[in-house]
């Protein structure tokens, strides 16, 4: 089972985003769960959701404490203590941001990588959403599951010319990150 | 078919394929998914049926009591505060044995005001006369939706289905949706005997004094104990078309010969199960998850507690200035045993507190040193209040 | 006038009644018999109920079940209907009826009418509740029935108190009435407040057609009600009903004391359509206020030498002359449906 925690601002699709990378899963005939933590924020106010991907049933209703990942919807939140608390040793940590990957490990002194999603998602969708390009991103660098399968679960829940452009920042973000680079990482932090 | 769904969209879809005549809700948090989902199956011509989107709760559960008692099929969902303002008509419902269901997103209750999980809402309600069965995922949750209606239609008498607010609600996983075809051939066009004609004028609710109250209410109490088999023969049979069971009145898991046991309703039970298949097998305990709260089902927990040194049940409500409300049930049902285990008891998950994969291991060792006929929460800290408080 | 004046009259109308000329005698269109073919044929709430004598609310109920016909769903408030009409095993309706609970009549015709709906249903449906049930308890619920436009006739039979729990002081209760929790003293004279003007409130909810009408006018309360089923969308009827227990009347006087509700301008007698006022009853020689306070034993303390009766008095006659205004209640000469004229055939009797 692989643990994955998003963390974002109310607004950006957050949860959408836990909902898209679970039913990719799904799509790809495994088990999955996601949700929000739950809250009453308003929008810009810092969330987080959850996301469990495994290959039997998941009965585990907790909150995820020891995340193999972290996908970081706004760089702002790296500020927040809480938000890399838990995070397994060789887990990895997506960042929508305009700065380097190499800018960033020196910042926060641990290994991350930046994507600058929200730019994207303004070029090719035309509203700065970083999610579905940080789904797009975190599944090459993962190679979890296959970029279609995050493709079919998006078609399920968007249509028409929202979903033609969505599906195209997918393939768009596949050259800015390297494939596989964390495929060493998702065996290590995969439990029981 | 299988689905990624939302708790919610799922509850949704599997009360659509229960045709309802009426719905009528009211929003909040965390229901209101659901009603918004099937006010957009209604509004994309998905379900036909009178939406009634009321002023209030209490409004809510009388439009279905109307509804109900003019013969249509009818169905409400909501939580927390709204259970209790609703409190005064869903014991009206019962007490007029109107087969009404109703889906309790649970939440806890004011004050504070807090918005998140546990079980202080249905079971403040406990005494209402409904049929309150609680499911340990979203997959229970559809498949008791739907026998929810049959059971309630059978008996007459209204089912609440108690799903836990967020943690069941607001997941997404992954969920077997039955087919119309199967849910239609389970579940029989609502036909109500005792519905509002003027062909065949019934006066319902009347004024009844002294000289019969006490069968009236006997009544109900025998309706719900009768309802303890309608209610696994419901979950039998619609196993026989789907293959699968949520569980009848209550399921025991775990190594045949463990002597302590730890019994609990709804989500938590997941997290307990997965916890206990992670312990050593000689420190694994008896799981027994409860669905049947109401009624309760006194002679299969007995039977399921035959042989246990102990029981510890863990449960997400209390009774302030008693202690827990399950466990206090369970010892009085426990008490006509020969050999009664020792029952402790535990309340942990108050107003969404998470419930942590150790919380098993804390549960087993609190147990230890707890006195008989004891109670506390596992999970207070009691070091954050000021001094007088604690 | 006193009620022992009010009660010679009365009796001497019956007189003239019992009078009359035998049926034989009289012409073919005073025929007794022709007549009652065009009396209801069926009662929808049937005699042998627990009333009180001389209860209003008993009357009107039944005119309003025998106006609105047979094909009717009834719910019921909490209240004295309830409870005088249903005492289990026994039942005085002969229509389908349900009562649930005090709040919530509007809100369980709105369930009842939305099943009627999904079965596609014809039959009409009829909310009825008492002045606590409409005017305060139930008001939200009735609030959004209206706003929902649901398909029913609300009728509030109102006796300006909550009669059933022993005449407490409602919303609906008039300013300086006495009541169990408005009595007067040293410090009071009676309920402080003034008489919720719940017509305007439901006619500011745009609804097709809202009135209030009188116990004291039978006629006028049949066309109302056949009026308001008649029409697809929410309605509202304010029916002023007496309660001798209540106000301190002797039963037989009760029709009179409601009719002089009317005639004083105390009980504005009117048809809003749309929140649109389109009709009154003419109050063809307004009667002073304390003619009507008088009979009354909820207002007896208004007739005392305290300085304060009078000012309260003046109080009420202010509040009818403003009714008598604003609606333009003033007729001018004859008018054959004004409060003289709407009712030439008065209960147990004939034409005055």
């Amino acid at each position: 089972m692989i643990e994955i925690r998003i963390h974002g601002r109310g607004g950006q699709g957050n949860v959408v985003a836990a909902y898209v990378l679970a039913g990719a899963a799904f799509e790809e005939g495994k088990r999955c769960q996601a949700f929000p933590n739950f809250g009453a924020e308003r929008r810009g106010a810092p969330v987080v959701a959850f996301v469990r991907i495994a290959e039997k049933p998941i009965l585990r209703r907790c909150q995820v404490e020891a995340p193999g990942f972290l996908i970081i919807q706004d760089e702002s939140l790296l500020h927040i203590p809480s938000v890399l608390e838990g995070l397994k040793d060789k887990g990895g940590v997506l960042v929508n941001s305009l700065k380097s990957s190499e800018e960033l490990t020196k910042e926060y002194g641990r290994p991350m990588i930046a994507l600058a999603g929200s730019q994207m998602a303004q070029e090719i969708v035309g509203r700065p959403l970083a999610n579905v390009a940080l789904l797009s991103a975190f599944l090459t660098l993962s190679a979890i599951l296959p970029l279609e399968a995050l493709k079919k679960a998006l078609s399920k829940r968007f249509k028409g010319d929202v979903l033609e452009k969505n599906l195209k920042l997918i393939d768009e973000v596949g050259a800015h990150v390297t494939a596989g680079q964390w495929k060493k990482e998702a065996k290590h932090v995969a439990c029981a | 078919m299988l689905h990624a769904l939302e708790g919610s969209q799922a509850i949704a879809q599997a009360v659509a394929l229960c045709r309802p005549g009426v719905v009528a809700a009211y929003p909040i948090t965390p229901q209101t998914h659901i009603v918004e989902n099937i006010s957009k199956l209604v509004a994309d011509g998905k379900l036909k049926c009178e939406f009634v989107s009321v002023e209030s709760e209490f409004s809510a559960a009388s439009v279905v009591l109307g509804s109900s008692a003019a013969g249509s099929r009818s169905y409400t969902a909501s939580s927390s505060q709204g259970i209790l303002l609703m409190a005064e008509v869903l014991f009206d419902i019962a007490g007029m044995r109107l087969p009404v269901v109703m889906t309790c997103a649970n939440r806890a209750i004011s004050a504070p005001i807090n918005i998140w999980n546990d079980h202080q809402d249905s079971m403040t309600v406990r005494d209402s006369g409904w049929i309150q069965l609680h499911c340990a995922d979203n997959q229970e949750a559809i498949d008791t939706s739907i026998q929810a209606f049959r059971i309630a239609e059978r008996t007459e008498l209204p089912v609440m289905v108690c799903m836990d607010g967020f943690v069941l609600t607001h997941t997404l996983e992954v969920v077997d949706m039955p087919s119309a075809e199967q849910v239609d051939s389970y579940l029989p066009p609502f036909t109500f005997k005792n519905k509002l004609d003027p062909k065949h004028p019934l006066s319902l609710g009347t004024l009844v004094g002294p000289e019969y109250y006490t069968e009236a209410r006997y009544s109900l109490h025998r309706a719900l104990e009768k309802a303890l088999p309608e209610i696994e023969a419901a979950d039998a049979d619609w196993a026989k078309i789907c293959g699968r069971a949520s569980g009848g009145l209550l399921t025991v898991e775990g190594p045949e010969n463990a002597t302590t046991a730890v019994l609990a309703m709804g989500s938590v039970v997941s997290t307990l199960t997965e916890s206990n298949e992670m312990l050593p097998g000689n420190k694994r305990v008896k799981i027994i998850k409860l669905r049947s709260f109401r009624p309760f089902p006194i002679e299969a927990l007995q039977m399921a507690c035959a042989g246990l040194k102990e029981l510890i049940v863990l449960e997400r409500a209390f009774s302030p200035g008693l202690g827990g409300i399950l466990g206090t049930e369970v010892r009085a049902a426990l008490a006509g045993m020969q050999k009664p285990p020792q029952v402790r008891n535990f309340t942990v998950g108050l107003g969404g507190r998470d419930i942590p994969m150790s919380t098993l291991s804390k549960l087993i060792n609190a147990a230890k040193t707890q006195a008989p006929g004891g109670f506390a929460i596992l999970d207070v800290e009691p070091e954050r209040l000021p001094p007088e408080d604690r | 006038m006193d009620s022992t004046q009010l009660k010679k009259e009365i009796q001497e109308r019956r007189r003239q009644a019992q009078s009359a000329p035998s049926e034989e005698s009289r012409p073919a269109e005073h025929n007794m018999a022709e007549l009652r073919k065009l009396q209801p044929r069926y009662r929808g709430l049937e005699a042998g109920h627990r009333a009180c004598q001389g209860c209003g609310e008993a009357l009107a109920a039944r005119l309003v079940t025998e106006a609105a016909g047979p094909d009717v769903i009834l719910t019921n408030a909490t209240g004295c209907l309830e409870v005088f009409t249903t005492p289990w095993p026994q039942s005085a309706w002969r229509l389908p009826w349900i009562h649930s609970l005090f709040e919530n009549s509007a809100a369980v015709a709105s369930g009842v009418e939305a099943a009627l709906k999904a079965q596609g249903r014809k039959t009409k449906v009829i909310a009825q509740g008492g002045d606590g049930g409409t005017f305060d308890i139930g008001f939200q619920a009735l609030s959004g029935m209206l706003e929902r436009q649901h398909n029913i006739l609300y009728v509030c039979y109102d006796n300006e108190a909550y009669m059933n729990t022993g005449i407490q002081r409602s919303g609906s209760t008039p300013h300086a009435a006495m009541t169990t929790t408005s009595p007067p003293g040293k410090e009071r004279m009676g309920k402080r407040h003034l008489k919720k003007d719940l017509l305007s409130i439901i006619a500011a909810h745009h609804i097709p057609y809202a009135a209030s009408a009188s116990v004291a006018y039978p006629a006028d309360i049949r066309r109302k009600v056949r009026r308001a089923v008649s029409i697809e969308g929410p309605t509202f009827l304010l029916i002023h009903s007496p309660c001798p227990l209540g106000w301190g009347i002797e039963s037989d006087i009760s029709i009179e004391v409601a009719r002089l509700a009317v005639q004083t301008g105390l009980f504005p007698v009117v048809e809003l359509e749309r929140g649109e006022l389109t009709g009154v009853m003419p109050i063809r020689h307004p009667k002073p206020v304390a003619d009507y306070l008088k009979l009354q034993n909820r207002f007896k303390h208004l007739f005392t030498e305290d300085p304060r009766a009078r000012e309260e008095r003046e109080h009420l006659q202010a509040l009818a002359d403003h009714n008598i205004e604003i609606y333009q209640l003033k007729g001018d000469g004859m008018d054959a449906l004004d409060t003289d004229g709407a009712d030439t055939v008065r209960r147990g009797g004939m034409v005055d």
